[in-house]
């Protein structure tokens, strides 16, 4: 079956959500490509979710954003429509590839819908039990022909397959937050997968404009597998350090020093708010399951978890408190886990910047760097210069690119990764890092 | 008309800010000043430079396309919020694409030339950041053929037609030196801008600015032969000036070292329907450059500061090359070996023209003007040239090449 066959009829499960919603307007923006390439063949795409307030929102999201896709797209849409007398300006062309969009949704709350489909896309919550429960019914209502696209970024392919049935027809497409624009597709394929599922997954990919990095069926695969080991690594800085500078300043600088020393987009507890304290505690749940005896598991998660700390963000895309509080989606305070309360960055910075010691490279940042033709010999001199000096943060730093290297390697060593550079990969599109975590800096 | 029947003059010139990318101020999140402030702006200046706003006979207002950037359309009735005086007085406005300024200027002329009127207040203004670019190309685009070109046309459209342009020029003349004479062109117009405070490059601190320019064209991205440093921006702006009989700058309190005269005046239209020509020759603006300079009865040599229609760099080129100062094909030469520049033979664009000041497209022209009249008072500040300066030359362009008024003024 070719690709186009396989498009005639898809569905998205969990499409409301976090990455649902941007798997949805991938969706149907292909879709709408499809059709305007097949004149006179249909393309459906149905969209499951569990509540209509969400599927409402789902569709303003997809009209306003696919919008802004064809502004960009009008060259491509000129000679799509290059036989539509009627469209003459870019703004027509615009309006009529929305109109085009809209036209082959299909929303629902039952997934029955999903009952034609030939492709599946699932990115519900990242609960096994409801991954499980999801599949044996897609099992039983889809044609035997499905293929099923999960959007895990945890749980082993395997498991879900013969908990389900769904074994050989099901693959790993682990896209990036948010789907629309990361680049990165993780492709994990389990021991046992059709060959044509494999190669329709990477056909779709270059019609999607993403790139696949390839990764082996182990609980967290390479993206959460690196995420969840720096994470910890910070809990631990933060536990060790807070004996001396209290909890609230360590998690203050452990945060800045993944942010600042390390040229991040985002320090540490910033990108866990970011992700949801609760996604992070389900990952390391189901990796913990998985890949038992590898201390993959914080007390301090759960911790903050029993005390309704969550992160993540509202509806409207607003980042919620987690680790730390925000104001204006910018980091203004830490949450103390003894007095249940925030405690404002300005109570206390000034405390925990002295501690931490001058920068080694004052004014270099993740933003400036970006598009910096020099950026690799900047860093490489900015490390250095971290290990001649003698101040604390340069010496967190230097500790935390090693933790952060040795779990890359962990990846490569333990077969997760075929080698650094997928590892690299990973981390440089699917986190935004300027460099790779296995480097020779560190 | 070998000779105007009355003496004509030019005063009070100003304009705004050229407001867009590149500007500090420029927030494309934020609200901006709409027609209304962009009008009253340019307009009070002008009045505050004579004795008695009571005195405006008539008023011009030139704009392309407010009816779709701003959806307004009857913009003379924006004339009297400049001031209440010019409440009942005849007003017009005129629309020339690109070149709706030189049309408002040769309006006010001939109103003065009539003698309806002694003061004419003329008014550019365009405010175009209302809409996303891919749009302004569909709006842009109807200084075009709609009907007969609109449907083949590229996405943008007239960055397109100028690209084609420059593409018949690489293939006849080489691209290498074309290419180095348009960053040239580049360059200037960027360092023109910054002695302009109110150009939209003013702020403009790249280092390397031929580097810049020479960046390759990429047409996957945009068009095959221009790049983005190629293009005049997207503007908003006004610019204004009072056109007056001898009589009527008299009446207004200034001296004739105020104004300057309107010595040559030269318009012509080509048919839209049909394509340039030859696309490596302004045919039009030739046409109308060569009346006004006749007119003027002056050589070339005359001239001693110059305003044209750069939209594009290509642009730039051709108009060296139109106005006779290069031989087809040497335009590209003569702009790399600095002629154009402030200290140059032939300073061209003083202010920073439409590359470096800006585009309000309807303001263009009467911004031209200005900066012409600036030159030949010696108010052109930072960017007055250096030698004496007796005559200039402005030359507004419409379209690719449809609608041209060309003016030659005399200190």
């Amino acid at each position: 079956m070719d690709l186009k066959t396989r498009l005639k009829n898809v569905s998205v499960i969990g499409a409301a959500g976090k990455m649902g919603s941007g798997i949805a307007l991938l969706a149907a923006q292909e879709l709408a490509f499809q059709a305007l390439e097949n004149p006179g063949e249909e393309f459906i795409l149905n969209l499951i979710d569990v509540n209509d307030s969400s599927l409402l929102g789902l569709q303003k999201y997809i009209k306003d954003q696919c919008r802004k896709t064809a502004e960009k797209q009008v060259p491509r849409l000129r000679i799509l429509y290059a036989s539509r007398e009627d469209l003459v300006d870019n703004g027509d062309m615009v309006d009529e590839f929305v109109h085009e969009v809209l036209s082959h949704i299909r929303m629902g709350k039952t997934l029955e819908l999903a009952k034609d489909s030939l492709t599946v896309f699932e990115a519900a919550l990242e609960r096994e039990d409801l991954k499980f429960e999801l599949f044996s019914s897609l099992e039983r209502i889809c044609p035997k022909e499905a293929f099923f696209l999960t959007n895990t970024s945890s749980i082993p392919l395997e498991v879900i397959a013969k908990a389900t049935g769904v074994e050989g027809r099901i693959i790993g497409y682990h896209f990036y937050n948010p789907p629309a624009i990361q680049k990165l597709v993780e492709l994990i394929t389990p021991k046992v997968c059709r060959d044509d599922l494999v190669s329709f997954s990477k056909e779709l990919a270059k019609r999607l404009s993403k790139k696949i990095v390839p990764a082996n069926d182990v609980a967290g695969f390479i993206g959460n597998g690196h995420f969840m080991r720096d994470g910890l690594h910070a809990i631990s800085q933060v536990e060790k350090l807070a004996a001396e500078h209290g909890f609230v300043q360590s998690v203050y600088m452990l945060d800045k020093v993944s942010r600042d020393y390390l040229m991040r987009p985002m320090g540490i507890f910033q990108l866990i708010d970011y992700v949801g304290v609760d996604v992070f505690q389900c990952i390391l749940k189901v990796m913990d399951k998985y890949l038992p005896g590898q201390g993959l598991h914080s007390a301090l998660v759960d911790r903050l978890m029993a005390m309704g700390v969550k992160g993540g963000q509202t509806s409207s895309g607003a980042q919620k408190d987690g680790f730390l509080k925000y104001e204006k989606n910018r980091p203004a305070g830490v949450f103390d886990v003894e007095k249940g309360e925030y405690v404002p960055f300005t109570q206390f910075s000034g405390q925990a910047d002295a501690a931490l010691g001058e920068h080694p490279t004052p004014g270099m940042d993740w933003k400036g760097l970006q598009r910096d033709p020099q950026k690799d010999s900047k860093i490489a001199a900015h490390f250095t210069a971290c290990a001649a000096s003698s101040t604390l943060g340069a010496s967190l730093a230097l500790q935390y690119a090693r933790a952060s290297k040795q779990a890359g390697e962990l990846l490569v060593n333990s077969g997760v990764a075929a080698d650094r550079n997928d590892v690299n990969s990973v981390l440089m599109l699917g986190f935004f890092h300027l460099y790779g975590p296995i480097n020779d800096m560190v | 008309m070998k000779k105007l029947r009355r003496d004509v003059f030019i005063a009070a010139g100003a304009y705004t800010v050229s407001l867009g990318t590149g500007r500090r101020e420029f927030n494309p999140r934020k609200p901006r000043p709409g027609l209304e402030e962009y009008i009253i702006e340019a307009g009070q200046a002008s009045l505050a430079q004579i004795s008695n706003p009571e005195l405006i006979d008539e008023g011009v207002i030139a704009n392309f396309m407010a009816a779709r950037f701003n959806r307004q359309g009857n913009l003379a009735g924006f004339m009297p919020i400049i001031h209440p005086s010019l409440e009942f007085k005849p007003m017009v406005r005129v629309e020339g694409a690109c070149g709706s300024g030189g049309l408002g200027v040769a309006t006010g002329i001939k109103s003065v030339l009539a003698e309806t009127a002694d003061a004419v207040l003329v008014v550019g203004v365009e405010v175009q950041n209302t809409v996303k670019a891919v749009y302004g190309a569909d709006i842009l685009a109807t200084a075009g053929y709609h009907a007969g070109e609109r449907k083949e046309g590229h996405t943008y459209f007239f960055p397109n037609k100028f690209s084609m342009r420059a593409g018949a020029y690489y293939e006849k003349y080489g691209k290498e030196k074309a290419r180095k004479g348009m960053a040239t062109w580049y360059k200037n117009a960027v360092d023109n801008a910054r002695l302009n405070p109110l150009a939209q490059e003013h702020h403009n601190q790249a280092a390397d600015l031929m580097a810049l320019g020479m960046t390759p064209p990429d047409g996957r991205f945009f068009t095959d032969h221009l790049n983005l440093f190629d293009c005049s921006k997207v503007s908003d702006g006004a610019a204004s000036l009072i056109v007056c009989s001898e009589e009527g700058y008299k009446k207004l309190g200034l001296t004739r070292a105020d104004v300057v005269q309107v010595v040559g005046l030269g318009q012509a239209e080509a048919n839209l329907t049909t394509p340039p020509p030859v696309l490596t020759e302004l045919t039009t603006s030739r046409v109308a450059s060569q009346n006004a300079m006749k007119m003027a009865g002056l050589a070339l040599s005359d001239i001693d500061v110059f305003e044209v229609h750069d939209c594009f760099t290509i642009t730039g080129l051709l108009a060296v090359e139109m106005l006779g100062i290069a031989q087809p094909g040497e335009g590209a030469d003569v702009v790399a070996s600095g002629a154009t520049t402030l200290t140059g033979a032939y300073p061209m664009n003083t202010g920073g023209g439409l590359v470096g000041y800006g585009h309000p497209v309807g303001a263009s022209g009467v911004r031209m003007a200005v900066d012409v009249w600036k030159q030949l008072t010696g108010k052109a500040g930072a960017f007055q040239v250096p030698k004496p300066v007796q005559h200039g030359l402005f030359l507004s362009m419409g379209g690719d090449d449809k609608t041209v008024v060309s003016a030659v003024l005399k200190k």
